[in-house]
């Protein structure tokens, strides 16, 4: 069954790997996980960092649209999209097609090589 | 051959030169009635705060009108709206969608636009008198059969694409604004909200659900709401006020 609306991510929500990375885009028995929120409140929003279960490994994330809608004039997806990245901060993927919201380029010195493989920016 | 000059009146002078009557011109458009448009954020909201208020929300309204146009549109008309991003490349942000939504009243009003970028449908919440707004274009002016289309969300995303680079879709000033009676067809259930049932009040979606559902549904009807005569609230006098006020200020 699929749990009603709920927006922002926090542990044990189901995410959508936007990346091209082979980890995010195989397929498998269960969905990817988030099982821990890099935060002081353990609820993630856009430019947060996560831990994801995938394919029983844990690898962390990155937040780039969630379903709750944010600040008037910031975009709202219509699902709950993560990148994946290392702990330094370099992401897996090489290609992110999915729109990415202009917010990001905030930081842009954590994120800068994320926001250099996205395609799309909303 | 009979000129003017011989004509002779019945006293025995020639007759005055009786010019012939100028043709009377029947221009239809102006003869048809002008149609009147305020926009939904001007009407105040039922309650007890002091009118005062709204006047002067209106002032600034109508001050911010005067500086940069805002155009008519209605729920179901497809914007392209640019707003001033100090993220953003070149500064400014061009987003096309289907308008989804209008909400809130005064200086607070919002419009939700939709659309469907790369297999992912993206909403964005604008505040109409934003100063962040440097350009509102209305690409397809029309209606639709409901005040909140909502259920875009649970339709099939086809109903939801718009080209990023749409043209715009030319119509006369005199024409009524076209109503698009489309049927949405929708994705299999869960939806995000029960649209089959009376509260909504959805007459845009075609719903291809068993009669014994749709009759379920009908169990929430609350056929006594629209006879309840303290949830009324009759705008017609108000908006004449205010559209006279408007008008007069937007046209000085």
């Amino acid at each position: 069954s699929i749990t009603g609306a709920c927006r922002a991510i926090q542990k044990l929500t189901r995410v959508r790997v936007v990346d091209n990375s082979a980890l995010g885009n195989t397929p498998y028995h269960r969905p990817p996980k988030c099982i821990h929120v890099y935060n002081k409140t353990g609820v993630g929003k856009v430019g947060d960092t996560i831990l994801l279960a995938i394919k029983g490994e844990k690898k962390k994330a990155l937040i780039v649209g969630h379903k709750m809608p944010g600040p008037t004039m910031t975009p709202r997806f219509d699902s709950n999209n993560v990148v994946l990245i290392e702990d330094n901060g370099n992401p897996i993927g090489t290609r992110i097609k999915t729109p990415i919201p202009y917010i990001l380029r905030r930081r842009e010195g954590e994120f800068s090589k994320v926001l250099a493989i996205a395609r799309n920016f909303v | 051959f009979s000129f003017s000059g011989s004509r002779i009146d019945s006293d025995g002078k020639p007759a005055k030169f009786q010019p012939p009557p100028k043709p009377v011109i029947i221009d239809k458009q102006k003869q048809r009635e002008e149609r009147r448009f305020l926009s939904p954020e001007f009407i105040p909201p039922r309650g007890r705060t002091d009118p005062l208020k709204f006047y002067i929300e209106r002032k600034d309204m109508i001050q911010r009108r005067k500086v940069f146009n805002i155009p008519e549109f209605y729920v179901g008309s497809v914007l392209a709206v640019t707003t001033a991003d100090p993220y953003a490349s070149e500064k400014s942000n061009r987003f096309v969608g289907i308008c989804i939504q209008r909400g809130g009243k005064g200086l607070g009003a919002t419009f939700v636009l939709r659309n469907v970028i790369e297999d992912q449908g993206v909403e964005i919440c604008y505040e109409l008198y934003s100063p962040r707004i440097q350009a509102i274009e209305v690409l397809k002016l029309e209606k639709r059969l409901d005040d909140n289309l909502m259920y875009l969300r649970d339709a099939l995303p086809e109903y939801s694409t718009f080209d990023m680079n749409m043209k715009p879709v030319s119509r006369l000033d005199s024409e009524e604004i076209p109503v698009n009676k489309l049927q949405v067809r929708m994705k299999p259930k869960p939806w995000s909200k029960r649209w089959e049932r009376p509260k909504y009040n959805i007459k845009g979606i075609k719903f291809e659900l068993p009669e014994k559902k749709m009759k379920e549904a009908q169990k929430w009807s609350q056929p006594w709401l629209e006879f309840d005569m303290l949830r009324e609230y009759d705008t017609s006098k108000i908006e004449e006020k205010i559209w006279k006020e408007v008008s007069e200020a937007l046209q000085k």
